[in-house]
């Protein structure tokens, strides 16, 4: 039953009861992601990336099909996981160190309350935030505050890392800032990424796997390989073979709109 | 620090002398209305009373404030955590709520005939727990799913999410609420003072002054009510300060 891949979807149907009936979200979709591999995940808004994200952090079970982490049956949540949103959703009671410490107060860990500490303090110095420890989110703007909140996300050492839209609210710029960001995390943290996305510069910028969904039921449309073979750079984002894989990107992405025909699919 | 308590001093300063030159221009009789110089008389004389039945009507809302924020916060709990109890609830709550207090005081005093103690706290509690409950409610329910996710996805327990996220946030609306609530529990006390007279409370000290025709003394009952309910309200901006003091915006 053992397979290389560390998060392996398989065939997961899922719809919520409504109040006007079951609406399906996801149908037969089939994932799979290497250890240390970084999938980007885009597709329609509402076509159930979130639902993914909360199938794999086991905050939620599939009516149908089966969700493995590292070979094991996910069946409730687990400590292994970490996730980001869109919102930060740091606690104004807390510093910017305390917030980033959350986490480590609820997994098991031998670690003490000093090395706890420089855990936190670590991951804030890696992603710039050093001199910020003892801020309160609001304090901060809107890239720190998200910032902190993926330190807050890889605290704890997580296998999986979930991040959903995370960088969706900031400005382009700021966005881009967080994209090298996430290199230099990746560079240091050892953890299998899932990144739900709208942006296709950012997918193919940030993961080495674009699965594109169709729209609502999704299933896995179209499976985009980025070979990583140098650290990525953005100038890397304005060569020609950057541009055709957006170009087939954005056409697969305006198929499962279905706003295109798909006759023209290279997969 | 000479502004915070030197302001609002100068202001009372300020309504006494408007309220002394008042009566003095209108040349009110006391029956009318008695005026500052009145007061100082009735406190002297009556400051043993005063101290007794301040102390009477203290303690009982004190206790009706208590009982509300138990009875409150759960039934909040139970409403913000529970869509459906929050749909079966809710219009009861509300319906119970606009019931004048002052019809259900004769019904509650009839209820526990002679039980002067019980009654009061009771109609403190029923006139002061409804924006408690309210608040703690909303406050729940309003939580984005996203602060319950973080905490969830790693396998934390439903009670380790309220302690560590759901509570604290809804700290400052529940004190927002208490702020109301408290001075709600001290009309509630005193209602039941005045309308089912039990010779207890600053309540009763008023309606003795009525009967007596004593007006200077029922309007010293009613600063001496104002008073308490000040001390009362800043207790509780007090402890707002210490639990929920993040939730300030810092002047910038
Ligand atoms: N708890 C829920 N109950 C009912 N419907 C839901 C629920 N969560 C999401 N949905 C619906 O399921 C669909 C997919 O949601 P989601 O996974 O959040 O989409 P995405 O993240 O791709 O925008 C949407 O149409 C949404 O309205
Ligand atoms: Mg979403």
């Amino acid at each position: 039953m053992t397979t290389d891949a560390l998060i392996d979807i398989k065939g997961v149907t899922h719809a919520y009861q409504t109040a006007e009936g079951p609406l399906p979200v996801l149908d037969n979709l089939n994932v799979s992601v290497n250890e240390g591999g970084f999938a980007a995940v885009v597709g329609p808004s509402g076509c159930g990336k979130s639902t993914l994200t909360r199938l794999i952090a086991g905050l939620m079970k599939p009516d149908t099909g089966e969700v493995w982490l590292h070979g094991a049956r996910v069946k409730s949540p687990r400590s292994t996981v970490g996730m980001a949103f869109q919102n930060p959703v740091l606690l104004e009671w807390r510093s910017i160190l305390k917030n980033v410490m959350l986490p480590l107060e609820i997994v098991p860990t031998k670690l003490t309350n000093t090395q706890k500490e420089d855990r936190a303090r670590e991951l804030l110095s890696l992603v710039g935030l050093e001199g910020f420890e003892d801020k309160r989110p609001s304090e901060l703007s809107g890239g720190m505050r998200q910032r902190a909140s993926l330190c807050r996300s890889l605290v704890h050492k997580p296998e999986v890392l979930i991040l959903d839209e995370p960088f969706g609210a900031l400005d382009a710029f700021t966005r881009e800032d967080l994209w090298q960001t996430m290199h230099a995390l990746r560079a240091e943290e050892p953890f299998t990424g899932v990144l739900i996305t709208h942006d296709l510069r950012e997918s193919i910028f940030l993961a080495d796997q674009v699965l594109v969904l169709s729209g609502r039921p999704a299933t896995t449309q179209y499976v985009m390989d980025i070979p990583t073979d140098a650290p990525r750079t953005l100038d890397d984002l304005y060569t020609p073979e950057a541009a055709e894989r957006l170009n087939v990107l954005r056409h697969q992405i305006e198929i499962a709109q279905g706003r295109a025909s798909d006759e023209g699919e290279a997969a | 620090m000479v502004r915070k308590f030197a302001v609002p001093f100068i202001a009372v300063l300020v309504f006494l002398g408007v309220w002394e030159a008042l009566v003095w221009i209108n040349e009110w009789p006391n029956f009318v209305m008695a005026s500052p110089s009145d007061l100082p008389a009735a406190y002297s004389k009556y400051w043993n009373l005063f101290l007794i039945m301040g102390w009477q009507t203290l303690w009982r809302t004190v206790v009706g404030l208590l009982l509300a924020v138990v009875f409150g916060v759960a039934l909040g709990m139970i409403m913000g955590f529970s869509r459906t109890m929050r749909d079966a609830l809710y219009p009861l709550l509300v319906g119970f709520n606009a019931i004048p207090k002052a019809t259900v005081v004769p019904i509650v005093a009839l209820l526990f005939v002679g039980a002067h103690d019980l009654n009061t706290v009771l109609i403190a509690f029923m006139i002061s727990f409804f924006p408690i409950a309210v608040s703690v409610s909303i406050g729940l329910s309003t939580l984005e799913p996203e602060y319950r996710d973080i905490l969830r996805s790693l396998g934390a327990s439903q009670a380790t999410i309220f302690w560590k996220i759901a509570l604290p946030k809804t700290l400052p609306e529940f004190f927002g609420a208490l702020k109301v609530a408290v001075t709600l529990a001290f009309i509630g006390t005193n209602l039941m003072e005045i309308v089912s007279p039990h010779g207890r409370g600053l309540g009763a000290l008023f309606d003795s002054g009525k009967t007596n025709a004593d007006y200077p003394l029922m309007f010293a009952v009613l600063i001496a009510l104002a008073f308490l309910g000040i001390v009362l309200y800043y207790v509780v901006v007090a402890l707002e300060k210490v639990f929920a003091g993040w939730a300030e915006r810092q002047p910038t």
